[in-house]
């Protein structure tokens, strides 16, 4: 029993990691309507400057503000200098340049840190387990799902409350009608890939003590953010949160009955979501 | 002066022309009609006038200044409003949101003042101003659109097809209104239309658009007792 409440709370932080990965993504796909192929490697930029970030000194917090802003600036270049000139170009384009994109910051990260990967001890105050009575909870893991839940909150309110999110959200269901009410598209779209590249770099910065970082660290949970993306349902701008959430649990829970194939199973998921048409969770189209 | 002038205009969908010279010039607080059928030209030009297309040949004057290379939100900017055809609202945004997203030009201590007269013009709206737009009918759904493009305060205002779709008393009601918004802010209005009759009605000048050409233009009360006009768009 104890195990399965371990087991729980694991899921629910790894599943909230999940969920700010493809809130991310699924913000660049409502506004550009492409998957972020670079949404990986995004998010190992994110662990690596939080890595470097926290040996130099800097507080954690500032290391997570950091990889979120490292991250949100490679993604307004990416958008800026390929994405925006690819616009005109075929949709396969645009999709292999994010996927070369990727390449291009994985191997950088080699060239720059190795090929070993790095981990971080959390500051004192977020190590060690807290005794709840029946079960020693991990402070990193609280951590974890309380900073990832801030930050899906804040990006909530952001896109719901104010104006900029509201010129988002036109954008993301009519995105030939905004610029014929004098907003300037293009600077939407910058806006939105950085806001959702920003996003993969914080999660890559809170998993880096929880996981470690190499360069490619970052395609697993790409994938699986593409999986949470799908069952939460493609028109759905928030359904990627539940369907993070319930994924990361599941997961989690999966490896008590059958830890090889946990990882299996939400794959096999998601092409069953795929396959038989389904608009997932929270999907409106 | 004229408010905007057109000249000559050619639009090119790759090898499909869309317009082939079409020329016309509107005055403040005048309602100018284009009427044609389906794919004489009457999109194209709303579109080139706001950026939407690219210029193929000819000139677009507005407040004297050339149009032509400028992006859609600079001309919007500069004081041009639109409503395209099938309104275009954005569905789960509330009514208020639709509103304020069309204000986007204007300072933000402007957008609630702008928001009262809209209201004033458009009761329905006020009434669900707290609903997402596709809960709307098609009728509210034009107010909307209207509503969302004048938010800007434009001094010329695009507005493609309102008629499309609605009942007759609809379609006379947005009329009314839009005559009063003229009226009271001096606005002037292209109006797209392919319900002749009702568009020739509203307009005191109207140009009459054929496979991308203009077939005619003048005062409306002289094409309402023109032939070529009766017999082909009117019905009589």
């Amino acid at each position: 029993m104890t195990l399965v409440a371990a087991q729980i709370v694991n899921g629910l932080a790894i599943g909230m990691l999940y969920a700010v990965m493809a809130l991310g993504l699924s913000i660049i796909k409502g506004l550009l309507n492409v998957p972020n192929f670079a949404h990986g490697a995004l998010f190992a930029v994110g662990a690596y400057v939080c890595y470097t970030l926290s040996t130099i000194g800097a507080p954690f917090a500032v290391a997570l503000l950091g990889a979120f802003a490292a991250s949100a600036i490679v993604g307004l270049l990416i958008e800026r200098l390929g994405i925006a000139n690819l616009a005109g170009s075929s949709y396969l384009l645009q999709v292999l340049f994010l996927f070369g994109t990727a390449l291009v910051i994985e191997q950088s990260l080699v060239l720059i840190y190795g090929t070993t990967g790095v981990s971080l001890v959390p500051p004192a105050l977020l190590s060690g387990a807290a005794n709840l009575g029946f079960m020693f909870l991990p402070r990193y893991l609280m951590f974890c799902a309380l900073v990832g839940a801030l930050a899906i909150v804040a990006v909530w309110l952001l896109i719901e409350k104010t104006k900029i999110g509201s010129r988002i959200r036109a954008g993301i269901e009519r995105r030939e009608m905004v610029q014929c009410l004098g907003i300037d598209i293009g600077m939407l779209l910058t806006l939105g890939f950085a806001l959702g590249a920003g996003m993969a770099g914080l999660a890559g910065g809170i998993a880096l003590p929880l996981l470690g970082a190499n360069a490619t660290s970052g395609n697993d949970m790409m994938a699986i953010a593409f999986v949470v993306l799908v069952l939460g349902g493609l028109g759905s701008l928030y359904g990627a949160v539940v369907a993070g959430i319930l994924i990361g649990v599941a997961q989690s829970l999966a490896t008590l009955v059958a830890p090889a194939a946990s990882t299996l199973l939400i794959y096999v998921i998601m092409t069953a979501v795929l396959l038989v048409g389904s608009k997932g969770l929270f999907g409106e189209r | 002066m004229p408010l905007l002038t057109v000249d000559d205009l050619h639009v090119r969908y790759g090898h499909i022309q869309g317009t082939q010279g079409i020329s016309l010039a509107i005055e403040p607080g005048e309602i100018l009609a284009l009427v044609g059928s389906n794919g004489a030209g009457k999109s194209s030009t709303l579109k080139a006038i706001l950026g939407l297309v690219p210029v193929a040949g000819g000139t677009i004057t507005f407040l004297g200044a050339d149009l032509r290379g400028l992006k859609a939100s600079q001309i919007v900017r500069r004081g041009i409003g639109f409503s395209p055809e099938g309104r275009r609202v954005f569905p789960q945004l509330s009514v208020a949101e639709n509103l304020r997203v069309g204000a986007h030009t204007r300072p933000v201590a402007e957008t609630a003042e702008r928001m009262e007269q809209i209201y004033g013009y458009f009761p329905r709206l006020r009434e669900r101003a707290r609903q997402r737009a596709s809960s709307l009918s098609g009728g509210e759904q034009q107010m909307l659109a209207i509503g969302r493009a004048l938010m800007s305060r434009p001094k010329l205002f695009l507005l493609d097809e309102p008629s499309l779709g609605l009942a007759p008393i609809i379609v006379e009601r947005i009329g009314d209104i839009l005559e009063d918004i003229r009226q009271q802010e001096n606005l002037a209005v292209i109006l797209a239309e392919q319900n002749a009759h009702w568009a020739l009605h509203l307009a005191s000048r109207a140009v009459i658009l054929e496979l991308g050409r203009t077939v005619v233009a003048s005062t409306t009360g002289e094409l309402l007792q023109d032939p070529r006009v009766t017999g082909a768009y009117l019905g009589t």
